[in-house]
């Protein structure tokens, strides 16, 4: 039960100071808290109302909304399989039959070693590459039950840690916005408008 | 050479002419060095020595359809702001969702800078004072790429305070989604902006030009649509609509997937480009595979109404499709053989809506729902009679009236058009009947073969792969 260390405070006020209002932040800080914990915590979900200025049943609120968001520990690797139109002509219901089996889990558990969550996805935009899955949103295309073994168990040796990190780390390169250039954010209450930008002629 | 490995699903064969993936064939064309090195930011330049107001003229002029699905002309829609209401905000559209699309993903992965100059572009010609840039949360090599190209961008002075030494400023903000596919229609993308749940909001009166982020006006445009700009300030409105029909100039990316010999991610010229050209062309998806009969297709999404062999001769062109029953949506086309389990092939996509909605509104919530239990039992043999009729109730009270489909001579229909009545706010109520009224007009015989046989012929998955269809 962990709010956000000191590292992530200061990531999450230089996110904050980009938006207009505080409460755009509300995601972002919420997924840097997942990367934190691999989950969101309730000490988490109040430190980031805190941040943000809501209530944190109004954080609640947003995070719910969210597949991505996870209210209770998911293995090191989450494996979602992609059971879309596309995906589901070309096998993938028999994919996640066979992880099933492989992992030893049905759809939605974890492995009891914390390794693996298995869940079932909808589309991910990767249509012609059918079956598709992620790990970690990191995609895997045309999917083979063969490949789908060998996956496991590449992810079990810890042969693939520099190419798919652990559950929670979304992007390994964070925008970074040099204060010298920044044009600053604009809220809506700086009306008028902008300098390059000519008021139109009333003819 | 046709296809890339570091850009899995596209393939470029043939002469066609090349709007926005002109560096897909490029390893390295995500990287400043190489984006500066290949004409980039020349769209940037050439729209600074122009008026704002000449830049937008050029866009009007060149009526770039949104690429997003509803296909409104961008510089339409830039227009539509109120002339002294400030400031007003950039927010694009990279939350691409819908089933069977995908081009953003990879116009965000492959071709990061060009979205950007793309966003500059149409910031400084609308006088959008922020950009944020949203990206769906599953995509996280888009997220680094654009991230990257981003901090590339800033210090290289194409972003931020005073631009390339004009008096153009603006900042351009990473943000990021976290699974929700309602979050792609524009006032829930809006919503989820603002750090809230990704609810629709109801037009009139949230029209984003004028009520938008923070309530002011706003210009949500799709990332193929903003990626198209930097081409037309190099090479003018004229070499623009040069391409394609005069209705749907340009070319648009599209994704064929399903039972087809070569699936993959074409950018096609628009308009003219029949979707048999696309299912059997040679540049194309090369036929059915296994030399199977084709059964049906959707062309524009899992949102839209299909279509049968019958449409085969039709081009991807919107007018023509929405006259034909349905619509080109975002780009996407699902194809099933003859080996397809209708049925079956519908409830994944009927499953997606009803799993997608966000609840406000009770048809699509309670609809949606209800729809994907009827539909589930029938494809598990325990169907009866009353079922496909209920099936068709509980759509009226999604959709009052008659909903789009396509004209069948075999069946004796005759085409309708789009668009259809909802009693819901977005379209993901609509989205998740279009599945299942498609299935039920055209394959009627398959629902009640499953209802009368109670499945003493064993229903398989949709369908099984090439390789493990024989085992069954």
């Amino acid at each position: 039960m962990a709010r956000l260390n000191d590292d992530n405070v200061r990531l999450a006020h230089e996110i904050i100071s980009r938006y207009p209002r505080r409460r755009s932040a509300t995601i972002p800080l919420l997924h840097l808290a997942q990367e934190q914990d691999g989950y969101l915590t309730d000490d988490a979900i109040r430190h980031v109302a805190e941040l943000v200025g809501a209530t944190s049943a109004e954080v609640l609120g947003t995070a719910t909304f969210y597949e991505m968001f996870k209210f209770e520990p998911v293995g090191t690797y989450l494996i979602n399989i992609c059971g879309t139109m596309s995906c589901a002509l070309m096998g993938a219901g028999e994919l996640m039959r066979h992880a099933e089996q492989t992992l030893g889990i049905p759809v939605g558990g974890t492995t009891p070693d914390g390794m693996f969550t298995l869940e079932h996805a909808e589309c991910q935009a990767a249509c012609t590459e059918a079956p598709c899955l992620q790990v970690n949103y990191r995609h895997r295309f045309r999917v083979t039950p063969a490949d789908l073994d060998r996956l496991v168990e590449d992810l079990r040796a810890g042969r693939l840690g520099a190419e798919i990190p652990p559950h929670g780390t979304l992007a390994r390169v964070r925008q970074s916005i040099p204060v010298e250039s920044a044009a600053g954010a604009v809220t809506p209450e700086q009306a008028g408008a902008p300098a390059w930008f000519p008021a139109k002629d009333p003819a | 050479m046709s296809s890339y490995p570091w850009a899995a699903g596209y393939i470029d064969d043939g002469d066609r002419p090349k709007i926005v993936t002109s560096r897909f064939h490029l390893e390295d064309g995500y990287t400043l060095e190489r984006y500066q090195a290949t004409g980039g930011y020349d769209g940037l330049r050439r729209a600074l020595a122009k008026s704002p107001a000449e830049v937008h003229d050029e866009v009007r002029g060149a009526t770039i359809l949104g690429r997003g699905g509803a296909g409104f002309p961008a510089g339409t829609k830039w227009g539509l702001m109120p002339a002294d209401k400030y400031p007003r905000y950039l927010v694009v559209n990279g939350d691409e969702s819908e089933p069977g699309t995908y081009k953003d993903r990879l116009l965000m992965e492959r071709d990061p800078h060009q979205l950007i100059e793309g966003c500059l572009i149409a910031a400084y010609a609308a006088g959008l004072a922020q950009v944020f840039l949203y990206i769906r949360g599953e995509m996280p090599l888009a997220h680094e790429r654009v991230g990257q190209a981003l901090n590339e961008a800033y210090a290289a002075g194409y972003v931020g305070t005073n631009i390339l030494g004009t008096d153009f400023s603006v900042d351009i903000v990473l943000h990021w989604g976290a699974g929700a596919y309602v979050v792609g229609e524009e006032t829930a993308l809006i919503e989820s902006l603002e750090g809230k749940r990704g609810e629709p909001r109801l037009k009139p009166p949230f029209f984003p030009a004028a009520i938008g982020l923070y309530g002011q006006p706003t210009i949500v445009n799709n990332v193929e649509t903003l990626s198209n700009l930097p081409w037309l300030l190099v090479n003018g409105m004229e070499a623009y609509t040069a391409i394609g029909t005069q209705t749907s100039p340009g070319t648009r990316m599209v994704a064929v997937s399903g039972h087809v010999n070569r699936p993959g991610v074409y950018e096609i010229v628009n308009g003219t480009t029949t979707f048999r050209d696309l299912l059997y062309g040679d540049e194309f998806c090369q036929g059915i595979r296994n030399g199977n009969e084709l059964k049906a297709f959707v062309p524009g999404g899992g949102s839209a109404p299909w279509f049968t062999p019958e449409q085969l001769d039709l081009p991807f062109e919107g007018r023509l499709v929405g006259a034909a029953g349905s619509m080109l949506g975002s780009g996407a086309i699902m194809v099933m053989d003859h080996t397809t389990d209708i049925p079956a092939a519908a409830l994944t996509l009927t499953h997606f809506y009803a799993a997608e909605s966000c609840g406000q509104c009770t048809p699509c919530r309670e609809g949606g729902t209800w729809l994907e239990r009827v539909l589930s039992r029938i494809v598990d043999g325990n169907g009866t009679p009353a079922d496909l009729d209920q099936l068709l109730e509980i759509g009226e009270s999604i959709c009052p009236g008659a909903f789009p489909h396509a004209s069948s001579s075999a069946l004796g229909l005759e085409a309708t058009p789009f668009p259809y009545k909802m009693t819901t706010i977005c379209f993901v109520g609509p989205s998740a009947y279009a599945p299942v009224h498609s299935a039920l007009t055209l394959f009627r015989s398959e629902f009640e073969a499953k209802i009368t046989r109670r499945n003493s012929i064993p229903v398989t998955a949709v369908h099984a792969t090439p390789e493990t269809a024989g085992a069954h």
